[in-house]
């Protein structure tokens, strides 16, 4: 029987909330072409208790790969044990997480195999039994649909955009062992970052802004509204900001830095440059605050407010606060 | 010590892309084209590695048309030793290109990708260089050092960041960091100009992806201004609540 194989993330045993989408996506296509869902996790010892649940999103069966080589991202076992499982079945499709883990582990199982790879792909389609992707390309300024001719076809998902479905099945755990090879690459630590919050690239809300908060100083006023939000919340940034040295560049939304696509986008005081609607543009809701009303963010925010960033933001702040209490 | 430093003609971040009227590409009427910018982050990181060691070679390599001879004489301007111009049409396919890439990488102690080139955002073909290689691969890294004969990077991940260790010869995907590209001197635009191009045919291979189409994404609907300062606050939350039902 086909099988289409998910690959999951986990962080510290724990798994990655893209893991769920990633397990739904391989349902659904498994779904059109009569296939049967296959997840991998890999992780450290302890890994197998929660990595259950990836049935509850699709998997028929859930295979478990425990071992400590993969306490840190270990590239070298996971693209091993990866080409090895694609040997044990007939595999219409692999999904694996567009995050930096599968971005950097999808290119090398698609070299190792000769396979072809269409990476942060927002949707996808069956169509005659062909598998139809859909990806954006140049920042999201245009969307291409792709078919990959292969016996079996590489993508990755972009995280937030597929939603994660749960059902009532719940699917067979299997331990599977990862193959011993020479480990090159080997992570010495991971360092959290000063301001350890979600990434902008994965964050289900995305709080951004721009030079109209008038300096480094007023960040707090943006740090204050993500607090109010909750933990689905990010901070981001446009590139004027990061360019002055206000903010990291792993903040930087727009087209050298990250393309999102959250339920919920705040500009605040970013004017809206081409090269960073790209990047933004596919949020599912926008809303803008900037000073000037003919800034080219209002074309495409579904809520505008003209006004002082730094006089707008601590009352939204305070209403949004509010909604939790 | 010989660096390799892969590049790619791309339009620049400001460029109006438009369709063709085959929607199999884009209209290249009046773009004007760049180093794709994260490509400049990598041949920074190796001419100052080049510069600390005093010896070295940096050589600069992209698969494209005939127009991608520009981006290499601009690499070539800041201080890259010599260029190769592997030629051919790049598509979607990052492994056709890395197939072309890796013919010709062979041998480097150093092969240096920037993370992603800013036209198709397919992020995948250093890995698969490195892969064609059998190389190590680091992917994503802000900042680097060589350290006896590992070279040791700071690699940008969800949340922080990973300190990886990698033996030479390696590949490595740059990202921003504390590599920011120098702009040419006059000296070294004159300069350029007698250093060698070598050009010849890319050698891709078959494609095993297909562009069914390229269209624009769909037209948000017209935003709305809800009104001025502090007093459209309420509004906008309720707004968000009630209509657009995330909170």
């Amino acid at each position: 029987m086909a099988r289409v194989l998910a690959i999951a993330e986990q962080r510290d045993c724990a798994l990655r909330r893209v893991s769920h989408e990633v397990v739904s996506v391989a349902r659904t296509i498994a779904d059109s072409i009569g296939a049967e869902v296959d997840a991998l996790a890999f992780g450290p010892a302890g890994l197998a208790a929660g990595a259950a649940e990836l049935g509850k999103f699709g998997a028929d069966r859930v295979l478990v790969a425990e071992d400590d080589v993969f306490k840190f991202n270990s590239p070298d076992h996971a693209v091993a044990l990866v080409a090895e499982q694609l040997k044990n079945g007939d595999y219409f499709a692999v999904v694996f997480p567009a995050s930096s883990m599968g971005k950097d582990l999808a290119p090398r199982v698609a070299a190792r195999l000769n396979l072809p790879l269409a990476t942060d792909v927002t949707a996808v389609d069956v169509d005659g039994g062909e598998l139809v992707i859909t990806r954006p390309v140049y920042a999201g300024r245009l969307l291409a649909k792709i078919t990959l001719n292969a016996a079996t076809r590489l993508l990755s998902i972009r995280p937030n955009v597929f939603r994660a479905e749960e059902r009532a099945a719940a699917g067979t755990v299997e331990k599977v062992s990862v193959p011993s090879v020479e480990q090159k690459v080997r992570v010495r630590e991971l360092q959290a970052a000063r301001d350890a919050k979600l990434d902008v690239g994965e964050a289900p809300i995305v709080v951004s802004g721009g030079r109209g908060l008038k300096g480094p100083e007023n960040w707090h006023l943006l740090e204050q509204l993500r607090d109010a939000i909750g933990n689905t919340c990010a901070l981001g940034a446009s590139r004027a900001v990061v360019d002055a040295g206000w903010r990291p560049h792993a903040e930087q939304v727009g087209q050298t830095g990250k393309t999102v696509s959250p339920q919920l986008y705040f500009a605040v005081g970013i004017s809206g440059a081409m090269q960073h609607l790209a990047g933004m543009r596919s949020a599912r809701t926008i809303v803008a605050i900037n000073k000037d009303p003919d800034a080219p963010i209002f074309k495409v925010a579904d809520y505008g407010v003209v006004g002082d960033a730094t006089e707008v933001l601590p009352r939204l702040t305070e209403e949004i606060g509010k909604l939790h209490r | 010590m010989k660096t390799i430093v892969c590049i790619k003609r791309v339009p620049d971040t400001e460029a109006r892309i438009k369709l063709n009227d085959q929607k199999t590409g884009i209209d290249p009427a009046g773009i004007k084209y760049v180093i794709s910018p994260y490509d400049e982050f990598a041949l920074e990181a190796a001419l100052r590695m080049k510069e600390s060691k005093g010896e070295g070679e940096v050589v600069v390599l992209s698969v494209g048309e005939a127009g991608a001879a520009e981006q290499l004489r601009s690499a070539l301007a800041v201080g890259a030793d010599r260029a190769v111009l592997l030629k051919g049409q790049t598509s979607f396919d990052g492994l056709a290109t890395a197939r072309a890439l890796a013919a010709e990488a062979e041998g480097a102690d150093l092969v240096l990708f920037g993370m992603k080139a800013i036209d198709d955002d397919q992020q995948q073909v250093g890995p698969m260089v490195a892969e064609l290689l059998g190389l190590p691969c680091v992917t994503v890294v802000a900042e680097f050092e060589l350290e006896d004969g590992k070279v040791v990077c700071h690699r940008e991940v969800e949340g922080g960041v990973e300190i990886v260790e990698a033996p030479l010869p390696a590949v490595i995907t740059m990202t921003k960091g504390k590599f920011e590209p120098r702009y040419p001197s006059l000296k070294g635009i004159m300069a350029a100009k007698k250093k060698p191009l070598e050009e010849k045919d890319a050698q891709l291979g078959e494609s095993q992806l297909q562009v069914r189409e390229l269209s624009y994404p769909p037209e948000r609907p017209a935003g709305r201004i809800i009104g001025e300062g502090v007093d459209a606050v309420p509004e906008l939350v309720r707004l968000l609540r009630e209509e657009a039902k995330v909170f």
